[in-house]
């Protein structure tokens, strides 16, 4: 799982959790599996991702220290930043560990890249 | 022909997987015919997010993802695990990146993808059954449809307003039973347009592609 990916993964369907944003990673496995850098996509892409939840996940899998806290506004033309922003969102991949409901607690694994966001019906609210 | 358009290879599977795992059957190849019909829409909406609900084999998706030649992502979901397994085994072995999540439709990331996705694929479990059969934990899920077969897909449908971008575009996979007249008016009261992309009779079954783009 990409953190992009990550970056867009809530919790809120669990019964009682509001915003179920971000999940915290505990991850035991993590690659870096290289993908091939767009300039436009990066650019694109940053307007859907929110930028504190991708600051935290990639300090939590160990890749965050080169990112900046909050995104500056000449972020476009900064391509070191970009091709920094590239790795953590495209290319750390959380091989295995688990998600946590920052609200809940409730874990869920991910294996083998997949994370497995199942809840049992009585989990969910109606 | 362009290597666009080559059905994809399944991943290395055995035939006991289809136990658990949807095969690809007609309808999935049906879907994967009117994506590439679609084709220079697609190529003109130039989309960023596609995301497929209930993948299964990962057969659509990697086709969609070596369809479109430029960078996307793409995300889909099954509720099945075996099926994640699969469709990530499908994408690699055609070089594809695809992210899978298991989860129940679009239950974990409707809210942070919504208004961002370009292109939603589902061939839902169609078929008409008791509603008992639905959402069971074995294969009887990917073709279980309940009451007309629209068990699965209307949970779905008033979720296609939020989840698509302004532009973006909705193929869903229907057939006559799931009387398609009732889901053009749902789908138009919530300001899409439907049209038909492609048909097939395979057996029993008449199968449709069906579009959804706002009016």
């Amino acid at each position: 799982m990409k953190l992009l990916t990550h970056n867009m993964l809530t919790s809120s369907v669990i019964k009682g959790v509001t915003k179920g944003f971000p999940l915290k990673i505990v991850a035991s496995k993590v690659e870096v599996r290289e993908v091939d850098y767009n300039e436009p996509f990066i650019i694109k892409t940053l307007s859907k991702v929110d930028w504190p939840a991708l600051h935290q996940a990639a300090n939590e899998v160990g890749y965050g220290e080169d990112l900046p806290i909050e995104l500056g506004e000449d972020f476009q033309k900064d391509e070191t930043l970009l091709r920094k922003i590239h790795n953590a969102l495209l290319q750390v991949d959380i091989i295995e560990g688990e998600l946590v409901c920052p609200e809940s607690g409730r874990k869920f694994p991910i294996s083998n890249g997949i994370p497995n966001m199942l809840l049992s019906e009585h989990e969910v609210s109606s | 022909m362009s290597d666009r358009f080559k059905t994809p290879l399944l991943g290395n599977v055995r035939d006991e997987d289809f136990n658990q795992v949807y095969e690809p059957a007609e309808d999935s190849f049906l879907l994967l015919d009117a994506l590439e019909k679609e084709d220079n829409f697609l190529q003109t909406l130039k989309p960023t997010v596609c995301v497929e609900v209930g993948c299964g084999s990962g057969i659509c998706i990697t086709f969609l993802s070596q369809l479109l030649e430029y960078p996307a992502l793409f995300i889909c979901t099954d509720i099945n695990p075996k099926a994640a397994e699969m469709t990530q085994l499908t994408a690699l072995r055609n070089g594809k990146v695809v992210e899978i999540v298991v989860c129940n439709l679009v239950d974990t990331l409707e809210e942070r993808l919504a208004g961002t996705v370009d292109v939603l694929l589902f061939n839902p479990p169609y078929v008409v059954t008791p509603s008992s059969e639905i959402a069971s934990a074995d294969i009887t899920a990917s073709w279980a449809g309940g009451v007309r077969g629209r068990e699965v897909t209307d949970k779905l449908l008033p979720k296609v307003k939020s989840l698509l971008s302004s532009n973006g575009v909705f193929y869903l996979v229907a057939i006559q039973e799931n009387d398609i007249d009732d889901i053009q008016q749902l789908m138009c009261k919530n300001g899409f347009r439907m049209t038909c992309v492609a048909s097939r009779r395979a057996g029993r079954e008449f199968l449709t592609v069906l579009k959804f783009v706002r009016q």
